[in-house]
């Protein structure tokens, strides 16, 4: 059996986080972009793109990710993709982010005041347009704080990746444990990082909510 | 490649996923009262004449909100066990399913809490209940009608969350549709089934918990 000090479980989990980070900013892309889609389904003047939109976020904030990750790594190869846990964690965690992201910068734009899409619409623009140019901006602005918030949720979800076999700082943490058979050392550990990632965004989510309530 | 669907398994299958969405309900039930018992007294320890106590359950809050809920679960099953506390893997979910709720709602409650007008307490008063009476009786049953919503969302949270106690082998949900997959060789098909049988069960409580708020706690607040 190898010997490991404190510092190697340490360096070797440090280590492991840039996975956790890659994994929760690819999310954070990835469910940015799909999630305007969704988006701008969801308030779209017909009607069977605001139901497919508003099926799609019911089905995937109603379900649990973890099963929600199973479906990907396994349904995914059905379609002929030969895929692998890093490709199937993406996806899986797009479509969650996505859905989460589309209702909470919905929330954003029926706050912004009708006015403004009048008068946009005054200026000739086309309704994206309108969307893009005038609307999105300040429902970002005003949804800045519950967006950060679920950025927190974000990363903590990655941990669920260990279990398709993503080498994450979980997956890794598991590894360590199973030489070292230091449950409490490692896993308080790994506590403890996933606490020094998210607790900074949680402080800068709560400025942004107390700035917003003051504006 | 062409793959078909293919469930036939199904039938065979129905008891098991049957059982374990049974043992998802039980662990969802126990951890919501636990669950919210625990942060109705974190809510008044909060706003309690201690401050280390206030400052206690703050940090308790904020680690627990912090971290991923599968590393709680694998510190208390596998991390425990060397300080000598050695838990069954359902204690060891409800345990940690607790913890994690109440962190959420301790602040919930809390809002509930400061929610109510000082007067509505004043009155009670006034009218001779005692201050236990008068916080289960006129406080609490108002905070709880304010904070329905949210507590709902959390309890449904949970559920959905409790899946992954199938890593720690509770034979909940998740557990047995990895068992069923295993043996079936279905695992698309298997996994399809029981996220549907997730999403019913999620539609369903909310269901259940908005008519159960109607008939005890009246339409009319919030």
């Amino acid at each position: 059996m190898i010997e490991f000090t404190f510092w190697d479980i340490l360096r070797n989990l440090v280590f492991a986080t840039r996975w956790t980070l890659m994994l929760s900013l690819a999310a954070f892309a990835g469910g940015a972009i799909v999630g305007l889609a969704i988006l701008s389904a969801r308030i779209s003047k017909t009607r069977w793109p605001r139901s497919f939109a508003s099926g799609y976020i019911a089905l995937f904030q109603g379900t649990p990710l973890l099963m929600q990750l199973f479906l990907m790594f396994f349904g995914l190869p059905m379609l002929g993709f030969r895929i692998e846990s890093w490709t199937a964690a993406v996806c899986g965690l797009t479509f969650y982010a996505s859905a989460y992201l589309a209702e909470i910068w919905r929330s954003g734009v029926e706050a912004v005041p009708r006015g403004q899409w009048d008068a946009a619409a005054s200026l000739g623009l086309h309704r994206l347009l309108e969307l893009r140019l005038v609307i999105l901006p300040q429902a970002f602005r005003i949804t800045r704080a519950p967006t950060v918030g679920f950025l927190v949720q974000l990363i903590k979800s990655t941990a669920l990746a260990s279990i398709l076999g993503f080498d994450e700082l979980l997956k890794t943490a598991n590894a360590i444990n199973n030489a070292t058979f230091e449950p409490f050392k490692v896993y308080g550990l790994v506590a403890l990082i996933f606490f020094a990632l998210c607790y900074p965004l949680t402080q800068y989510a709560r400025f942004l909510e107390k700035k917003a309530a003051f504006s | 490649m062409r793959y078909s669907l293919d469930f036939n398994w199904l039938w065979d299958g129905m008891a098991a996923l049957a059982y374990g969405a049974g043992t998802t309900l039980a662990l969802t039930v126990s951890t919501s009262v636990l669950g919210i018992v625990l942060s109705i007294l974190g809510a008044a320890a909060r706003r309690g004449p201690y401050p280390w106590l206030r400052k206690l359950v703050g940090l308790y809050v904020e680690i627990m909100r912090n971290t991923p809920f599968l590393v709680q679960l694998f510190f208390i099953f596998f991390g425990l066990p060397s300080l000598g506390i050695r838990l069954d893997p359902i204690t060891a979910a409800v345990l940690a399913m607790t913890l994690n709720m109440a962190a959420y709602t301790i602040e919930v409650v809390g809002a509930g809490l400061d929610a109510i007008p000082r007067g509505q307490k004043e009155a009670a008063q006034a009218l001779g209940l005692r201050p236990r009476l008068v916080f289960f009786k006129i406080i609490l049953p108002q905070a709880i009608a304010i904070i329905f919503p949210a507590l709902t969302s959390q309890i449904i949270i949970m559920m959905l969350e409790s899946a992954v106690v199938s890593q720690i082998s509770v034979r909940e949900l998740a557990q047995e549709a990895d068992l069923l997959q295993s043996r079936t060789f279905r695992s698309f098909e298997t996994y399809l089934v029981a996220t549907l049988i997730y999403l019913s069960m999620s539609a369903a409580l909310r269901r259940l918990l908005f008519a159960g708020k109607r008939r005890f706690l009246g339409a009319g607040l919030a």
